[in-house]
């Protein structure tokens, strides 16, 4: 009886929208390790993206154990209760006002909760052990992401005010970024940060990252309606062009400062772009959303060219190119959001102040819960456990010594062990060819 | 005139590099190699192969120096290189018979004094 009933709610195109736009989002993330992989040294190649697959690893099960409870239960002010833990009760009825089945909706967030989590490892890469980090992300995804959630996603005080947050500009975007500021105080620099020039390895992967995140995106702010609706169909066509306009003004804000238009930087706009139209996606129309691509990335310029002149070695600029433009695309909404075009509310420009008080609300309460929690989280757990490795194994790379494996094996001197013989005793440099 | 051959880590290229400008020690070529020294074998795993890596990658730095600067230069490369463990790498002097500078035809002591140098 009660499926007949879920199913009359269900909305077939809806739901087959919504299980396409929840695989592109899962692909983000080994999109972002790629993304990553690319920026650091090769020496530290697979452990880079191996934070990422960590982080799918990790974060889905602690999303599934507590976090979707936690975010998605109830509509407590500050956090959700534990009804769905273990997804308990989470079937193929629809949550209320929705179309799809709650299976659904619950795969859906899942993937942001494990992207959060893999954006976060950018401030850490080269130098946290691979066990610290993954204790770090089982830790991070159940105490920082699912609070925020809650408050952007979830009913919580952000949301029931009145924020308007459409695809995650606080829960992922603000979130990570500040949370990675935090990370990259407590763990600190890399040993030979400020002193060596510590060089990207392949530009290319950073190139196809960006591109692969881009193409996902459409899945993360396209499915942030949760229907194929008008909100959704803006948000889609905004990410289109927002990250356009990002890329043009980067290439400018380029060719001014170095009269080269460098490939790691469009592949860095490319993301700021997409993360400009994260929170606004489905709420501004397609001429502000032009607008805020070309404005949006002056801040996140700027600090990519300050932050690495000072001490704080957040190593792959989360803060910058996702805690600065998400905070950015937060409070264009409560600028230029417009009831013609999202049907909900306006902003400022057009008459509506409180939406922009609600929205500086969650650009400061946001970074304030994601910086504090984060930093507290990391410092008590590195009274627990050693969170970086020594400076020997730092230098030889994180590869061979937290994963025994490098990332461009040559097999050259490299010998088979083979059960039988065991590793006892001398042996010859080079193997021997087969007779 | 004097061939200062250092096999060095890798990950401590850049400070054998930083030790040698200290000491004003220019012209030098570096190559990646792999080698085998003595160190501790290294144990990778893929997937069911399990090997063990007997050739270390190292980075060889070749510097052409008159007489006078030969203890300067090794000084130089083991300062940068010295970590404690094995595997820290070799020096080897080797009498250099000739060196000529091909822009300008110089040889010898000029050839391998550095433009404005000492």
């Amino acid at each position: 009886m009660s499926s007949i009933l879920a199913a009359a709610q269900i909305d077939t195109g809806d739901t087959a929208w919504m299980l396409v736009a929840t695989a592109l989002v899962l692909m983000m993330t080994p999109a972002l390790g790629l993304f990553y992989a690319g920026l650091v040294r090769s020496k530290n190649t697979l452990n880079t993206f191996m934070m990422s697959i960590g982080a799918i690893a990790v974060a889905l099960v602690t999303w599934a154990a507590f976090g979707y409870s936690l975010a998605f239960d109830g509509s407590g002010d500050l956090l959700g209760g534990l009804h769905y833990a273990f997804l308990h009760d989470v079937g193929f009825t629809p949550r209320e006002g929705m179309t799809i089945p709650h299976l659904v909706f619950f795969a859906f967030q899942t993937t942001f909760c494990i992207i959060t989590v893999a954006l976060v490892s950018g401030a850490v890469v080269e130098r946290m052990r691979f066990g610290s980090f993954l204790l770090f992300a089982a830790l991070w995804s159940i105490c920082v992401y699912p609070v925020l959630a809650h408050w952007g996603f979830g009913n919580g005080w952000l949301m029931s005010g009145g924020t308007l947050d459409f695809a995650g500009g606080v829960a992922v975007e603000m979130a990570s970024g500040f949370s990675a500021l935090a990370a990259a105080l407590v763990v600190r620099h890399r040993k030979d940060y400020g002193r060596q020039a510590l060089l990207p390895h392949n530009a290319v992967y950073v190139l196809l990252g960006a591109g692969l995140l881009w193409f996902g995106w459409f899945g993360f702010n396209g499915g942030s309606g949760f229907n194929v609706g008008q909100n959704s169909v803006l948000a889609f066509t905004n990410t289109l062009i927002t990250p356009a306009c990002t890329l043009v003004v980067w290439f400018a804000l380029d060719l001014i400062r170095g009269r080269k238009v460098t490939a790691i930087g469009a592949a860095t706009a490319i993301i700021v772009g997409c993360v400009l139209i994260t929170p606004a996606g489905g709420f501004i129309s397609p001429g502000w959303a032009m607008a805020l691509g070309a404005l949006g990335a002056l801040p996140s310029y700027a600090i990519i060219v300050w932050r690495p002149r000072t001490r704080v070695d957040e190593t792959l600029d989360v803060l910058a190119a996702h805690g600065t433009a998400g905070f950015v695309g937060i409070l264009f909404i409560g600028l230029v959001a417009q009831r013609a075009w999202n049907g909900i509310s306006d902003g400022i420009v057009y008459g509506n102040a409180r939406q922009l008080l609600w929205q500086a609300l969650a650009a400061l309460a946001t970074p304030a819960y994601a910086f504090c929690a984060t930093f507290v989280l990391l410092k008590l757990l590195g009274l627990a456990v050693p969170l970086r490795t020594s400076e020997r194994e730092e230098g030889l790379g994180m590869d061979v010594t937290q994963h025994g494996e490098e990332a461009y094996a040559s097999g050259e001197g490299a010998i088979l062990v083979s059960p039988e013989s065991g590793l006892e005793g001398p042996r010859p440099v080079a193997q021997p060819s087969p007779a | 005139m004097k061939l200062v051959i250092g096999i060095v880590r890798p990950e401590k290229a850049n400070d054998v590099l930083e030790a040698l400008y200290r000491a004003e020690v220019r012209g030098v070529s570096m190559s990646r190699v792999q080698g085998h020294g003595g160190e501790l074998d290294r144990v990778e795993t893929y997937r069911g192969t399990t090997v063990q890596v007997g050739l270390a990658d190292k980075v060889r730095f070749e510097i052409a120096v008159s007489d006078d600067f030969v203890d300067t230069t090794i000084e130089a490369l083991c300062e940068g290189a010295r970590t404690g463990d094995v595997g820290d790498g070799k020096i080897f002097v080797v009498p250099l018979e000739r060196a000529v500078r091909i822009r300008t035809g110089e040889t010898d002591r000029s050839a391998v004094t550095p433009v404005g140098g000492h």
